[in-house]
């Protein structure tokens, strides 16, 4: 394994870590020092291409977390594979652990659909259903997973739009098509739709690819606020954009994990040359 | 320099030929459209000429008359053509969307390749057919021709139509919506049918529109099966009267008021079939929201 | 350092938890109504073959090759009918191939672009239109003119050829053969259609590069092309010729003989069928019936499966699977 990566052991700290026992009995520490996310291991093959080589990260919680690396890198695979998105894809395999605040979400009888609601998405293109309005769009979630009481629908709404800063400009018009609204507004739309159903992290894959620069500083202001309730994991190909809004910056390469770290050191002060040659441009 | 590029080619009077040759071509390429199309004009200019002197308001609402007497109407063919429409869609609309629905949100590329390639070549049987396996299925079972007969038969025939056409509505459903159904942790089933489906609706009704108008004109799958009444249908365990059969049965007879009906019925039938396709134009025209 | 607070509301805890099984009952549903598909082969092959067992005992393979048709004495033989099927399909195909493409040619390659959609449109309708339609019209309308005219110009023209001798009735091989190919069109022209559409404009350019006139540029560019994918076109036309019921019926004269002139009156597998079904009196009778119903599908299945796989070929892997 060439695998040559620092690699963080807690939140706080960035230091070189041997490679964690895999199997490990359920963490004696309290519930509130976990990690979001606790990797170990991992690998994924697409048929008969791997596409992740033994990755091991620790997402720390309530903080931003940028993937960045060029594309094909894996990024967006890595990202996908923290909700099981990539199962869509027919022939996936993987190797490893993937725990989600402890609890493991590749365990056999976990069913995918329990694992994507406590870790919500938002895609590349916004994605509003087209014929449902927006009050529809921000409650679907809910009202699919069988929620009935329409105060808390009410509540839900009010917070998920009040959340994704786009509460003023549609409060009086919730019934217009989703699709109506403008892209940027389209993409908020997508983030209260996907905050409603209370997820606990929220991965976002390139957010802002379609947007003009205007709508991109909404949203990244956004994450901002999210990270105050939420984990979020935002993949970029934008390296300003993940040296702007995030709290660490994951490097990959090749479908490996060059480099985790505080986003200033990875910018600043790379420990590694392929990461200092990436974020200095010239590459990728 | 430039004289000797003009050597190198043909005489004028070839390159003349052959654009004249070209010319003509698409002159006759033209024509062709033109005989192609039509037998459409001339049959309506006889359905029109025929059959608009025979539509009166006896032929909307009374029965045939008995062999050989002048007047009455097919306003039993009429309905029997509609309720026989009805249990066809009851069949085939629900087993074709769900197995449209099959093949474009499951089952992996080589089953339903086969499927696919199944569903085309039932297509191809040709409808008389489906009255023959329908008559060996519930005719001679019940003995009794019966109006489930004929819907059975053309119910079956819209299966593989709507499947198809389904499919290849659904498919043009963005993945992202499927995606983003899916990141809120929302069951399959509900995403396919909430999502998935509505926003294809457009399409798969046009599909089974399409498919209804198709089998509304067969006669050849009802022969045997609902074999045709001059009566009231009172039982659907009983024979039925429908409009094809109807013509059919009055065009072979040496009645000249039959002759005159037969050219009514065909007006009528002709009239519902092009007015189904022409809604179907309309509603698939304005903005579709898969695409 | 303080303890990071969990999320306020975790998710999961939200949400009532959904049980499995209507996500899987309904995949199951799905799948079996795409078996269904399957389960119809199975059926129409199967009905139809215990329909024919009775004949095929007694009559065995020489059922194919007699010509008997006799309810007085219960002798059956298919051959009259697979003749007038094959006859009349081949003088539609003739007829209709060479209309198709080249009106799809037209509406391809050569007609202004406004033009294109009126004609597609009149072109789809016409295949609405009901096959006892066309039988009616051609009872009263065609069948009569041609008999009047076209035939007249046979046979007073190519009247040495054994093939336009004899006396004309109006009804006949010819006449069944014209009305299929009025209803075989449109699906030639609008496949022949996909096919031209298919071809890669860089054929056409690196044509006109060489200075080709237009005429020059399909015959050499398009046409060598998509030969195999309008060969594809014509066996399904061919396919939906062998099964045409109604209109056949009620022009070809409904006669089972075999005789070289196209003007005499024939039978077809699909007309005695339409025609004899319900008249048969006796159990063999019927089972011959079946026994023809049997052949006509094994032809039209075997002939649209070689047009599927022609066509299929030709467009590459189909539309995929999404999800």
């Amino acid at each position: 394994m060439v695998q040559t990566a620092p690699l963080p052991v807690s939140s706080s700290a960035s230091t070189v870590r041997p490679s964690a026992p895999a199997s490990k009995p359920p963490p004696a520490v309290p519930v509130d020092d976990l990690p979001a996310f606790d990797i170990q291991g991992f690998s994924l093959w697409y048929g008969s291409r791997q596409a992740l080589y033994d990755v091991s990260i620790r997402i720390p919680a309530r903080q931003v977390t940028a993937i960045i690396g060029p594309s094909g890198c894996g990024k967006s695979t890595c990202l996908r594979a923290l909700n099981r998105m990539h199962e869509l894809t027919p022939g996936t395999r993987i190797v490893g652990s993937l725990r989600l605040f402890g609890d493991d979400l590749y365990a056999s009888g976990i069913d995918p659909a329990y694992v994507r609601r406590r870790v919500g998405m938002v895609f590349q293109k916004s994605n509003p259903f087209p014929t449902m309005s927006i009050e529809e769009n921000v409650l679907v979630g809910l009202r699919l997973n069988g929620v009935r009481d329409r105060a808390f629908l009410q509540e839900r709404l009010e917070e998920s739009l009040r959340m994704s800063a786009l509460w003023d400009e549609v409060k009086d018009v919730l019934n217009r098509p989703g699709t109506s609204l403008s892209g940027g507004q389209q993409q908020r739309l997508c983030i209260a739709r996907a905050l409603a159903v209370q997820p606990e992290v929220l991965l976002m894959d390139e957010p802002c690819s379609a947007l003009d620069p205007i709508a991109t500083a909404k949203i990244e202001e956004l994450i901002q606020l999210l990270r105050e309730r939420f984990t979020v994991v935002i993949v970029t190909h934008n390296m300003q954009q993940a040296a702007r809004c995030s709290d660490r910056t994951a490097f990959f390469y090749m479908g490996k994990l060059i480099e985790y770290a505080a986003t200033r050191e990875i910018f600043t002060n790379p420990a590694n040359p392929q990461t200092e040659a990436y974020v200095s441009g010239r590459f990728g | 320099m430039n004289a000797a590029a003009i050597n190198c080619l043909p005489s004028p009077g070839l390159a003349l030929r052959r654009r004249w040759a070209s010319r003509g071509m698409t002159m006759l390429m033209g024509a062709c459209a033109v005989v192609v199309m039509a037998p459409l004009f001339l049959v309506i200019y006889f359905l029109l000429r025929e059959g608009a002197s025979a539509l009166d308001w006896n032929f909307f609402t009374q029965l045939p008359k008995p062999t050989g007497e002048v007047g009455g109407g097919m306003a039993n063919a009429i309905v029997g053509t509609l309720e026989l429409l009805g249990m066809a869609a009851l069949i085939g609309v629900p087993i074709g969307v769900m197995g449209g629905v099959y093949l474009s949100e499951y089952g992996s590329d080589r089953v339903n390749n086969w499927i696919r390639f199944a569903a085309d070549v039932l297509n191809g049987v040709p409808s008389i057919v489906w009255g023959m396996v329908v008559y060996a299925l519930l005719v001679i079972p019940f003995k009794t021709f019966s109006a489930y007969a004929g819907g059975v038969a053309l119910g079956l025939m819209m299966v593989p139509l709507v499947m198809r056409t389904t499919e290849e509505v659904l498919i043009l459903v963005p993945q992202s919506y499927r995606e983003a159904g899916l990141a809120l942790g929302i069951a399959r089933w509900k995403i396919i049918t909430v999502i998935v489906v509505k926003t294809a609706l457009k399409g798969i009704v046009t599909g089974v529109l399409v498919a209804l108008a198709r089998v509304a004109g067969e006669t050849a799958p009802l022969l045997f099966t609902a074999l045709g009444n001059s009566f009231w249908n009172r039982n659907l365990g009983q024979p039925i009267a429908a409009l094809p059969l109807q013509i059919f049965s009055y065009s072979i007879s040496p009645y000249d008021d039959w002759h005159r009906q037969a050219w009514a019925g065909a007006l009528v039938l002709m009239l519902l079939i092009l007015g189904l396709n022409i809604f179907v134009r309309v509603l698939s025209r304005g903005k579709s929201a898969a695409s | 350092m303080s303890p990071l607070p969990r999320p306020t509301t975790p998710g999961a805890g939200i949400l009532p938890v959904s049980p499995r099984w209507p996500d899987r009952s309904f995949r199951w549903l799905a799948l079996l109504a795409a078996l269904s598909i399957v389960a119809l082969i199975v059926l129409v092959g199967w009905e139809l073959y215990a329909g024919a067992a009775l004949a095929v005992k007694k009559f065995g393979v020489g059922f194919l090759g007699s010509s008997d048709w006799n309810p007085v004495t219960d002798k059956y033989g298919a051959l009259p009918f697979i003749f007038g099927t094959l006859v009349s399909s081949v003088i539609a195909l003739l007829i209709a191939v060479p209309l198709g493409v080249a009106t799809a040619l037209f509406l391809t390659e050569m007609a202004p672009v406004r033009m294109r959609q009126p004609v597609i449109t009149v072109i789809e309708m016409l295949a609405a239109v009901p096959s006892v339609i066309f039988g009616l019209w051609g009872v009263f309308v065609l069948v009569p003119w041609l008999r009047d005219h076209v035939f007249q110009w046979f046979k007073h023209t190519l009247g040495f050829l054994p093939l336009f001798k004899g006396p004309i009735y109006g009804p006949s091989m010819l006449a069944a053969g014209v009305v299929v190919a009025i209803m075989i069109l449109p699906i030639i022209t609008s496949v022949s259609r996909e096919i031209l559409r298919s071809v890669p404009n860089l054929q056409r350019e690196a044509a006109y590069a060489l200075g080709a006139t237009h005429w020059e540029v399909i015959r050499i560019a398009v046409l060598s092309y998509a030969r195999r994918g309008l060969f594809g076109a014509a066996v399904l036309g061919l396919g939906r010729a062998l099964g045409e019921t109604m209109a056949v019926t009620m022009v070809i004269g409904n006669r089972p003989d075999i005789s070289a002139s196209l003007f005499a009156p024939g039978y077809t597998l699909a007309s005695v069928v339409a025609n004899e079904f319900t008249e048969a009196t006796t159990d063999v009778y019927l089972s011959a019936l079946f026994e023809l119903g049997l052949v006509l599908v094994a032809l039209t299945i075997v002939i649209n499966a070689i047009a599927q796989l022609m066509l299929r070929t030709l467009a590459g892997p189909g539309s995929g699977k999404v999800m």
